[in-house]
């Protein structure tokens, strides 16, 4: 699965045992399953329920014995709080510039590098790309120290760009481009456009972006995500300008923590991500299970 | 015609060049430079104000191996890692398993166990630190509402532990649980139909053919699972906020990346944070070694899988 197939796996066809009679795996699963399932995903969804029952209630809420089922009417009031502790709205915009700006670069330069590496011949080719490969193991986590130290250097500490630049290229980005287009690309459609006389840059932009368009959406959503919530970095580089990450975490740090409101803040910084998730969700789950990797 | 000639020549030897440079510039200034780097700093008696001081070799190593406080951050991210790790395997099969069957509304459930992903860590964190909290959260109401004994989940070591777990199953079982479920589609139905006729019942199906079948997706799921249990730090850090010391009042649930932000940003000391770097780096190095090992006599024998699964989709067009 460490390979970065991107067709869906194929669904089972009923399979005939003599007459008329399906084989067993292809029967409709009992009321088990459906209730074991449907414990998983009140699992799944109450902690969002939970925040925001707490997030719409005043602190009393936490004097009642059993968990809180339902919203107080104070949602709104505590959002209002939140929105008053941090410039919420310019967290959520600094948040959306870097995480597309990282999108945009790490697409790009995934999909040129993954194309060269894939359908183009050139010396030291093998090398390089064992390269890009042993490196997919380098966290970028680890270079924190120096990075910061370069970044307070040029003077950047506290600027957007000193948040994007750690991100701006993936090794994984590079490797999962190169796996899809080796298989997705006919060598005979590039060579037909180089004999049609396209120069190299024709022949990436009219055959091979086109050809690259469904992985470049998946590495596009995984790296957005991967972007929007990260923590550490933006934490330390540039608390001044903070992304949503970290302006959330700032409601928390007041001495007196007021928990309907770290939660009410909590829940608006998820409701991004949920839109995303009603757009998208089903291309987030085929590129889970075409073995797409943690961010 | 000729300049023509000599410049398509030029545009077809140099341009793979001019793609993969980006990549290779970018990921030298950003990934490689700094890591070397670190190793720079990890050699010299390095402090946050001061600058570069003296070069002491590996002093700082040396320090560290000797400090407790380094062995009690490994020791706490192993024991996350752990609680976490194998219950997440244990319920993320089980939940593919019942994925796997012919169920109605595939998507929806699919789609439903993804929920927990896209919520943020810093969210999850703050969600569960308020279930977690020890005087009026959530659990240890209901603890109290059955009449037992409420937990100090932020001041003992193995129920901090446990609530750290907690968050991290939480928001990753469901995305595990999808990729072994796309390995268990993969599994020929050739099988399962043989061992059917052979009345082979659901249950031992599953443990004689779909789990040594998703053996490989399992490792590489182990592996990924390791690599990033080793950086946690978003959940320790904003576990607590009434704690001044990041990590819990004792350490007791401060993590690797932790200790070695406060090493580095609160304490100053850059040439030892470089140092737990470094070794942390290490370690995950052999963990990558030990992937690319397994994954390796993996792919050898499991192409036999693949090209079926090929001709299959192929007969499918």
């Amino acid at each position: 699965m460490n390979n970065a197939t991107l067709q869906r796996p194929a669904t089972p066809k009923p399979v005939r045992l003599g007459r008329g009679k399906n084989f067993s795996a292809d029967r409709r699963p009992g009321f088990l399953t459906y209730g074991i399932l449907l414990a998983f995903l009140i699992g799944s969804t109450y902690p969002l329920w939970y925040s925001f029952v707490i997030g719409s209630s005043t602190g009393d809420v936490f004097s009642s014995a059993w968990p809180p089922l339902l919203p107080g009417g104070r949602f709104w009031v505590n959002v209002a709080e939140v929105f008053d502790s941090v410039d919420f709205w310019a967290a959520l915009g600094n948040s959306l510039i870097v995480s597309s700006v990282i999108t945009f670069s790490v697409v790009s330069f995934a999909t040129l590098a993954g194309y060269a590496f894939a359908k183009l011949r050139f010396r030291g080719r093998q090398g390089l790309l064992v390269f890009v490969i042993a490196t997919l193991a380098v966290p970028t986590q680890l270079g924190i120290i120096p990075m910061f130290m370069m970044m307070k250097q040029l003077g950047w500490t506290g600027s957007l760009g000193a948040i994007m630049i750690p991100t701006l290229v993936t090794a994984f980005g590079v490797f999962f481009m190169r796996q899809y287009l080796v298989d997705n690309i006919p060598d005979e459609l590039i060579e037909a456009a180089r004999v049609d006389g396209a120069s190299m840059i024709g022949t990436f932009w009219h055959v091979g972006v086109p050809a690259a368009r469904p992985a470049m959406a998946i590495l596009s959503l995984f790296t957005f995500m991967t972007a929007w919530t990260d923590y550490l970095w933006p934490m330390l580089v540039a608390p001044q300008t903070p992304t949503l990450q970290v302006a959330l975490s700032q409601l928390q740090s007041a001495r007196y923590v007021d928990y309907t409101i770290v939660m009410a803040g909590a829940l608006m910084a998820t409701i991004p991500l949920l839109l995303l998730f009603v757009v998208a969700g089903k291309q987030l789950v085929s590129g889970i299970m075409a073995g797409a990797v943690k961010g | 015609m000729r300049r023509r000639h000599l410049r398509g020549r030029l545009d077809f030897k140099f341009s793979p060049y001019l793609y993969i440079s980006p990549f290779f510039v970018l990921f030298a200034l950003v990934g490689l430079f700094p890591l070397i780097y670190t190793f720079v700093v990890s050699i010299n008696d390095w402090e946050l104000l001061g600058g570069a001081g003296d070069w002491v070799g590996l002093d700082n190593y040396k320090a560290e191996l000797a400090s407790p406080l380094f062995w009690n951050s490994l020791l706490n991210t192993f024991s996350i890692f752990l609680l976490s790790a194998i219950p997440q395997l244990v319920v993320a099969t089980f939940i593919a398993a019942m994925l796997d069957q012919n169920i109605r509304a595939k998507t929806f459930w699919r789609m439903s166990v993804l929920v927990p992903y896209v919520v943020t860590p810093v969210a999850v964190t703050l969600i569960f630190s308020t279930a977690f909290d020890e005087k009026y959260g959530l659990i240890n109401n209901l603890l109290g509402a059955l009449n037992l004994d409420t937990i100090a989940w932020k001041t003992d070591v193995f129920p901090s532990h446990m609530a750290i777990a907690t968050m991290v199953n939480w928001r990753w079982t469901g995305y595990n649980a999808l990729i072994l479920l796309a390995a268990m589609q993969a599994v020929p139905r050739e099988l399962h139909e043989s061992a059917a006729i052979d009345g082979a019942g659901a249950i031992r199906r599953f443990f004689s053919i779909t789990l040594p079948s998703i053996r490989p997706t399992m490792i590489f799921v182990i592996i990924t699972a390791t690599i990033g249990g080793l950086q946690i730090f978003t959940e320790p850090k904003l576990f607590n906020p009434s704690s001044s010391v990041p990590g819990g009042p004792d350490r007791q649930y401060q993590t690797t990346v932790l200790y070695l932000w406060d090493l580095a940003f609160n304490r100053g000391d850059f040439g030892r944070a470089s140092a737990v770097a470094w070794m942390l780096f290490l370690i995950i190095i052999v963990i990558g070694v030990i992937n690319f090992l397994i994954s390796g006599t993996i792919a050898s024998s499991s192409d036999k899988q693949k090209s079926r699964r090929f001709a299959t989709r192929k007969g499918k067009k």
